[in-house]
């Protein structure tokens, strides 16, 4: 990429330079050098801290090198040519007169409510993994374009996540299926009716011996009664269910606890002490949102709320009162979770249990533990007593968290310990399956309920030629089966095969049928949340392709073929609803709320079943991980494309994943010390071998990742998706069995010499180690509350030449809580989702063009095998004294009255100054057309309400400036003052844990002007007199004194 | 030795000089004149519509008020293009059978649009909001002119940024009380500048002249 070496002398200070001359870095000398180190020193990479060429380019230039291009085939002089062409045409192109345009207005049935140029609001929900989070869809004459999460849903409480809100994405998706399909032929949809009646009639004799159904998880009240309808018709027929990233483990450690399967509530807010066994519950699953936002109001050690509390409220003393929660995790891979842990300590996915046993036996419970158990945690065992210890003094408030991917014995000892602690009932509690409908088993027959093995069944089935149907609804099991279960050979053997899919993928590719599915925003259907809550989903829009549901194809199996899913959903839901009240306006209050009320699940009292624990592990292991030599390999569910299903999706494939910062593909992520061993460094292509089975993957270097163990993400390397997911990143599917389907001891690593490039942004826009994130912990704090504000000497308001401006009415500002942030990245595609951001693609991404105009920096603090990691947001400071202003020769970027730094996009000419003279690296510019201004859905989904830029313009964060100006207009008309709260900024608005608060800070009452009064409140790079008018919060850590000596 | 130069070279060069000067102002001068001319601007250019609607008609004989047809302009940024039923609401019984009204009927039968022409058209770039002007006293013939003398309707105002700023910075030239904004011949009664400034602290208009009040 760096074809011109980096400036002789080190920009970075006291920065040794321990790279070799091919910028590869030592990591036994980064090593010492960090060991060295007096007090908290805070590192963005590897490339950083050896100061290798790449990253001192990276520095200087922002933008590296254009060597790339100058070599590439268009070639210089071509270039200057074609230059020299458009320079000439520059000028001309400001005479053009504007072209007719049209208007077409509505005929004769306008839409209710509608106010051509207001958006409408629906409440409607998005599932994923079958569990439904509550969202209000923005509509612009038609058409949705912005997905908010519904404040009034428990899943959600007003934010949103990451898939929650890049599924806009998905309904414009222009490589969507369109038609149905047989054999890759286009047939119409009642050729198929056709099909299926005969082969349903053909059944009957048989009771449907030959049918079978294989879906994901289903919590849909409507389609379980479908599938009851279908399985009462024909009591033979089948139905599986499997879901890559399922929760078997889950139900069946719930099974072992309490002899029935139930779904855990978390109350995480209530609780002082958390542990969490391998457990990212910050992470996208049931109930994350709801997890964050309580786990986030505890790591503010002043009390005060985010978005929640008004100034002044009395609460803040018991909030102060109830402090800062404690939060220990033992996990290999790091994430979002480990990052915000006190205490975080590398383990191996398969040596969890031992930890478990260990703490378990500490707190009292008379759990059986190997002989090595001792020995294999000799070293942490003083950390093993300090967790058990405060877990212990926090009995009734503390928790024990057991990851979905640890085996049964995990979760079950999990329950066994919240039980001995007494938190049951009060930091934990538990409800009946949500998900129930598919997994009881009279009279549903579904079989089994433990999904993989409900799989495995099913393809013993088709390989044995005993299958004559089988209908595959929204699932792509060819794709994501077990690589041991071969289910592309065995869906050769059915008679005849239908798949449901919103693309023409794998499965689809060697089905006989392939029906489109009807995206979630354009159909009806029903979903429940992780608690129970259930809603109606409503469509925003008609169907872009004549995609059909799941409801509709089950229907047609049961000669309701014609039957819609209107007509299902609200038929379902007449039986459903209370009685006594009249149900038109039942169906219209829960449409309109998003969720039926009081839908929620009981808690249900469970009993804890002792006998298992004297069990010795070699009984209770349902899987046995052990011994074999090798490494381990831990497989993922992505933060990106999650199982595979996102694969397709622009903004989530470029969104910077959590902790590694990698873009548009997943690698081989091991710890440093793995990499020694194994002699390799980033972008090394290596063979990772699992038993017969081999993937090359690349190889990349993630600090604080367990030693001897491999994490591979799923979800990548689609053969058949689209533009966009085929062929991005390695097929980790291929190496994952269904007798291990979340880590396997026995990988062998083999280097091949070969090399693979990824496009990472963890050293893109670096600002030099000039004190970004600021920690302290929980005793410095009290000790010093104002310790960030210290830590640089800040300029005073005098300091300048020019009098002191007066910003008279309005003047926001933003004030981001780094202690509350999880480096969700929910905040950059809210950004990206509102603002029109165009996507780049994975080579852009690597010569640092990526568009995003908020990012999350992550940065590593101490050590390389076992460092703290700390999460950054990054929008436009909107600096009083901005330094781009001064410097744009054709004042594109000037000073609004309210203090907003203005970009005019119609002005700007693409000098780059103003990028250059950013202190933060905020800006952002369009090199190329990115946005693409030609496919027809694609221009469905932008926010009219912004700009659409196009090449050769600078662009930044606005704080949402649209947002200001209509709530500006608004309360104008009403002839009132704009209230605090009314703006919320897109990044604020989906901000699960209500780190970022944006408001008036001429208002002294208004929340972010009480934050900013914070002694936690900082400027970034405050000694430039830059005055930013977004601040941050220095982030408080709670350490137990136990494991870490106070500095 | 000769002369090289002939006397008149002296004359020649000084009017040359100066004349490039002038020259040059006379080419910018001209330049700026046609950027502003109704070639570019399209102001005062009737526009070919699918039907000749006229609003002298419709405003002016028949007395209809703006917003009968352009109902939003009080609510949103876009004061609205009337659906082809608000018409049928009068010529299902009015010229019920004028050929010139077909495509009105056709496009209510079939339910397509009725595709205009649009007259006032601002760059993308532009964010313009009817119903805030309007609720601060700037009525539509400000701006619109006299829609009630136009068969064809076309386009009074250059709609170019000085236009806009212009009132921005002095909005008591543009504001009259708030019950006669749809009325096309109203007339101060007084000082047009004082009664606005009265209306402008009473209605407390405060114009924005930041870049980012129109461009986002």
């Amino acid at each position: 990429m760096s074809q011109t070496s980096g400036p002789d002398v080190p920009i970075a200070p006291n920065v040794p330079n321990v790279s070799d001359e091919a910028g590869r870095v030592d990591l036994q000398r980064l090593r010492e050098e960090l060991a060295g180190r007096q007090g908290r020193h805070y590192w963005r990479g590897l490339e950083e801290l050896a100061a290798t060429p790449e990253f001192q380019e990276q520095l200087a230039r922002e933008f590296p090198s254009q060597a790339s291009e100058w070599s590439d085939e268009v070639g210089r002089r071509r270039f200057l040519q074609l230059m020299g062409a458009s320079l000439a045409l520059a000028g001309l192109t400001a005479c053009t007169r504007q072209p007719k345009e049209t208007i077409a207005p509505f005929a004769a049935d306008v839409p209710e409510s509608s106010v051509p140029g207001r958006p409408l609001y629906y409440a409607t929900a998005v599932t994923l993994r079958g569990l439904a989070t509550g969202v209000l869809v923005e509509t612009h004459e038609g058409r949705p374009t912005k997905i908010e999460g519904n404040p009034d849903h428990p899943a959600s409480l007003g934010a949103a996540d990451v898939f929650m809100q890049a599924a806009i994405l998905g309904l414009y998706d222009p490589d969507r299926s369109r038609t149905v399909t047989y054999l890759g032929d286009i047939r119409p949809w009642s050729d198929l009716l056709g099909v299926l009646r005969d082969v349903m009639k053909a059944q009957e004799a048989r009771k449907g011996a030959g049918v079978r159904i294989l879906t994901g998880t289903v919590t849909s009240p409507t389609l379980a009664g479908l599938m009851r309808g279908l399985l009462a018709a024909y009591p033979e027929a089948r139905w599986h269910q499997y879901e890559p990233a399922g929760r078997d483990n889950q139900y069946a450690g719930a099974r072992l606890a309490f002899g029935e399967p139930v779904d855990s509530r978390y109350e995480i807010g209530k609780a002082d002490v958390i542990l969490s066994l391998d457990a990212d519950f910050l992470s996208p699953g049931p109930g994350a949102l709801r997890h964050i936002r309580e786990f986030a109001a505890r790591r503010r050690p002043s009390g005060r709320e985010g978005n929640e509390t008004p100034a002044g409220h009395a609460g803040h003393a018991g909030q102060a009162e109830a402090g800062m929660n404690r939060l220990y995790v033992l996990e290999s891979m790091p994430t979002n979770t480990g990052a915000r842990a006190d205490h975080r300590m590398p383990v191996v996915s398969s040596d969890i249990e031992r930890f478990a046993r260990a703490v378990a036996s500490r707190i009292g419970i008379d759990v059986a533990a190997p002989a090595d158990l001792v020995e294999r945690t000799g070293e942490q065992a003083s950390w093993v007593a300090a967790i058990a210890r405060d877990l212990r003094e926090h009995a009734g408030r503390s928790l024990v968290l057991a990851g979905e991917s640890q085996p049964p014995i995990v979760h079950a000892l999990a329950h066994a310990m919240n039980d001995a602690l007494g938190n049951v009932g009060a930091t934990v509690w538990y409800i009946e399956p949500v998900a129930v409908e598919a997994v009881a088993v009279e009279p549903m027959a579904v079989e089994p309920i433990d999904q993989v093995s409900s799989l495995r069944a099913l393809t013993g089935q088709m390989r044995a030629g005993k299958v004559d149907l089988l209908v595959m609804l929204d699932c792509n099991p060819v794709f994501t089966a077990p690589a041991d279960l071969e289910f592309a050979e065995a869906l050769q053997k059915v008679g005849l095969s239908v798949h449901l899919g919103d693309q023409f993928d794998e499965t689809s590719a060697l089905s006989h049928w392939h029906v489109p599915l009807a995206h979630e925003l354009e159909s009806w259907n029903d979903a429940r949340a992780w608690d129970g809550t259930a809603t109606i989903l409503q469509p925003l829009i008609e169907p872009l392709y004549d995609g059909k549901t799941a409801h509709e194809l089950v229907a047609a199996l049961i000669d309701m073929a014609g039957r819609t899913s209107y007509e299902l959903v609200r038929e379902q839901w007449r039986k459903n609803a209370p009685a006594g009240q009249e149900f038109e306006s039942w169906w219209r209050r829960a449409l309109h709320d998003g969720l039926v009320a009081g839908s929620a699940r009981p808690p249900r009292n469970v009993k804890l079943d002792r006998s298992w624990l004297s069990r010795p592990p070699s009984e209770t292991r349902l899987v046995d991980t052990q011994p074999s030599k090798g490494l381990e390999i831990v497989f993922r569910t992505d933060a990106a494309v999650f199982d595979g299903r996102f694969a397709n999706n622009g903004w989530l494939q470029e969104l910077p994943r959590p902790i590694t910062r990698l873009t548009w593909d997943n690698a081989a992520l091991m710890a440093p010390a793995t990499a020694e061993s194994l002699g390799v460094v980033n972008e090394d292509l290596v063979d990772l071998r699992v038993g017969s089975r081999s993937l090359a993957a690349p190889v990349w270097i993630v600090p604080g990742h367990a030693k001897d163990s491999v994490t591979l993400h799923l979800g990548y390397g689609r053969r058949r998706s689209g533009r966009v997911g085929t062929g991005a990143g390695v097929d980790a599917y291929r190496l994952r069995t269904s007798d291990a389907p979340w880590f396997a001891r026995g990988l062998e690593v083999a280097r091949t010499g070969a090399k693979y490039p990824l496009s990472c942004t963890q050293i893109h826009h670096s600002m030099e180690g000039r004190h970004h994130v600021r920690v302290a912990s929980l005793d410095e704090y009290r000790a010093h509350p104002g310790f960030a504000r210290e830590m640089v000497e800040e300029p005073g308001r005098d300091m300048s030449l020019y009098p002191e401006h007066k910003y008279e009415g309005h003047a926001w500002g933003m004030a981001i809580d780094l202690g509350s942030c999880v480096g969700c990245n929910a905040c950059v595609v809210g950004c990206q989702s509102e603002n029109n951001i165009p996507v780049v693609g994975k080579e852009q991404v690597a010569i640092g063009r990526e568009m995003h105009w908020i990012r999350v920096d992550r940065y590593f603090e101490g050590s390389l095998d076992n460092p703290g990691i700390h999460n950054q947001p990054l929008p436009c400071m909107q600096c009083e004294n901005a330094p781009c202003e001064p410097v744009c020769p054709v004042g594109a970027t000037v000073h609004s009255s309210e203090g907003l730094n203005d970009m005019v996009y119609n002005r700007c000419v693409g000098t780059r100054y103003c990028a250059n003279n950013c202190p933060y690296k905020v800006r952002r510019f369009n090199f190329l057309l990115y946005q693409d201004w030609n496919t027809p859905s694609l221009r469905l989904l932008r926010n009219p309400e912004v700009t659409v830029r196009s090449r050769g313009v600078m662009e930044k964060c606005t704080y949402c400036v649209q947002r200001i100006n209509r709530a500006r207009i608004e309360s104008q008309e009403q002839d009132r003052e704009i209230r605090d709260g009314e703006i919320l900024t897109a990044c604020q608005q989906a901000c699960p844990a209500q780190a970022i608060v944006f408001g008036d800070i001429n208002d002294p009452d208004s929340r972010v002007s009480q934050l900013k009064a914070d002694p936690r409140n900082y400027s970034l790079l405050a000694d430039l007199n830059t005055r930013p008018r977004t601040t941050y919060l220095a982030a408080v850590r709670n350490p137990n004194p136990e494991i870490e000596e106070p500095r | 030795m000769s002369q090289i130069f002939h006397p008149s070279t002296n004359t020649i060069s000084r009017v040359s000089i100066y004349g490039a000067v002038f020259l040059v102002a006379g080419v910018l001068w001209m330049l700026q004149q046609v950027n502003r001319s109704a070639y570019v601007t399209q102001a005062y250019v009737a526009r070919e519509q699918p039907v000749p609607f006229s609003h002298a008609h419709h405003v002016g004989d028949v007395g209809i008020d703006c917003r009968y047809c352009h109902t939003s302009v009080e609510t949103s940024a876009y004061a609205g293009i009337p659906p082809t039923k608000t018409c049928m609401n009068c010529h299902a019984q009015l010229y019920s059978d004028s050929p010139t009204l077909e495509p009105v009927r056709e496009s209510f039968r079939t339910g397509m649009p009725i595709v205009w022409t649009r007259v006032h058209d601002l760059p993308d770039f532009v964010y313009f909001d009817h119903s805030i002007h309007v609720n601060k006293g700037v009525a539509c013939v400000t701006c619109h002119g006299r829609v009630d003398r136009m068969a064809l309707t076309w386009q009074e105002a250059s709609l170019q940024m000085e236009w806009c700023v212009n009132c921005h910075r002095h909005p008591e030239n543009a504001i009259q009380p708030r019950d006669t904004i749809a009325r096309l011949d109203w007339q101060p009664a007084s000082d047009r500048a004082a009664e606005g400034l009265r209306l402008a602290r009473e209605y407390n208009v405060r114009t924005r002249t930041d870049c980012s009040t129109c461009h986002r």
